[in-house]
């Protein structure tokens, strides 16, 4: 591989990363939502998010090519090979920390995904493009939540507020600057994704300060960076339970 | 809490229509529980619409159909087969307009 190839399957298995593995997690509340009707919709989530995941790392699989295929690439990287974000991989929390952490990413990606439809990338563009539909209701469904939970009762009130002063933490990592974004945003393949932090700060801030909740100064740094490969534990414990069956049974089929 | 508080916590019921394209009636789907119009709509499009494509949603909340009742019934509807000259096949056509109609 050369080395704008190997850039590309790296902002391609950064892409697909960060939908798979918020995917995963989503997919851990089927059969256990709250009511009926929320069961289904965060499986529905999870389900195009995971859409989403395939459609990137096919497209990472062609790039690499010598018959590497997408789950490969799902099922059988190690933890320090995953690039996704370290807020998709924290555990699944109650359902306030699930839905602010839907709310906080929805609104990433949707001003990434506008973005990447410009991209030179064919594929790239295409899948952006087709997912955006998707992310513009996962938007609406979190949104109003978010809404619902902030401002409802005094005990939802203290519990967004608990999930989000948890997750404002990770929000950093969303925009930090990266090497792979940069190089390939010189070919307008990629953006750069600390383009995207003001607006999707004002946009963030305005509906939390509606849900009458309040934001945490950043103080620290986290040492941790998920594009790097530098993960929590709790990617460990997410892909022994995602990868066990391919892994136990290689080249199965049933 | 108490069976009863139980009762009045629960969500509102929903009754779910469905537009398969404009133009067409809207049918029922079925119904869901919200707390409110927004996510009654989008609770219809995750349970409802999910495995065919649709052109519109109503939801209307269950209290407020009227529905009739049982001892409606005789006086509403016991009647109907009685009229049967209120359907076409009653009337018998002139053997000339029969033959109009087999052209």
């Amino acid at each position: 591989m050369n080395l704008k190839n190997k850039n590309v399957v790296d902002y391609l298995l950064q892409l697909g990363d960060d939908r798979l593995i918020l995917g995963h997690r989503l997919s851990e509340w089927c059969g256990h939502a709250p009511i009926l009707e929320e069961d289904i919709a965060l499986a529905n989530i999870a389900q195009d998010c995971l859409g989403q995941a395939t459609f990137f790392l096919n497209a990472a699989a062609e790039e690499i090519g010598n018959g590497k295929t997408t789950d490969d690439l799902a099922y059988l990287r190690n933890p320090n090979q995953f690039k996704n974000l370290l807020i998709m991989e924290l555990p699944k929390g109650d359902f306030a920390f699930t839905i602010f952490r839907q709310f906080l990413v929805d609104n990433y990606t949707f001003l990434l995904y506008q973005q990447l439809q410009n991209s030179k990338h064919n594929q790239i563009a295409n899948i952006a493009q087709k997912s955006l539909k998707e992310v513009k209701y996962h938007l609406r469904h979190s949104s109003e939540w978010v809404l619902r939970l902030g401002d409802g009762t005094e005990i939802s009130h203290e519990k967004s507020q608990n999930a989000l002063n948890e997750l404002w933490a990770y929000t950093n990592e969303l925009f930090n600057e990266n090497e792979i974004e940069k190089k390939l945003a010189e070919e307008n393949i990629a953006i750069e994704s600390f383009k995207l932090k003001n607006e999707w700060l004002d946009k963030v801030t305005q509906h939390l300060k509606t849900a009458t909740l309040k934001i945490l100064e950043n103080k620290e740094e986290n040492i941790f960076n998920g594009r790097s490969g530098k993960h929590t534990e709790h990617l460990d414990h997410l892909l022994s339970e995602m990868q066990i069956v391919v892994r136990a049974y290689p080249g199965a089929k049933w | 809490m108490t069976a009863e508080e139980n009762k009045n916590d629960q969500w509102e019921l929903w009754e779910v229509f469905l537009q398969g394209k404009t133009g067409e009636a809207h049918i029922h789907a079925g119904s869901l529980r919200a707390a409110d119009k927004e996510m009654a709509l989008q609770n219809a499009r995750d349970v409802y619409s999910r495995r065919e494509k649709f052109e519109n949603i109503w939801v209307v909340k269950s209290k407020d159909i009227i529905a009739s009742t049982q001892k409606d019934n005789d006086s509403f509807f016991g009647t109907v087969e009685d009229k049967i000259y209120r359907h076409p096949q009653f009337y018998k056509l002139p053997d000339g307009m029969k033959n109009e109609f087999k052209k």
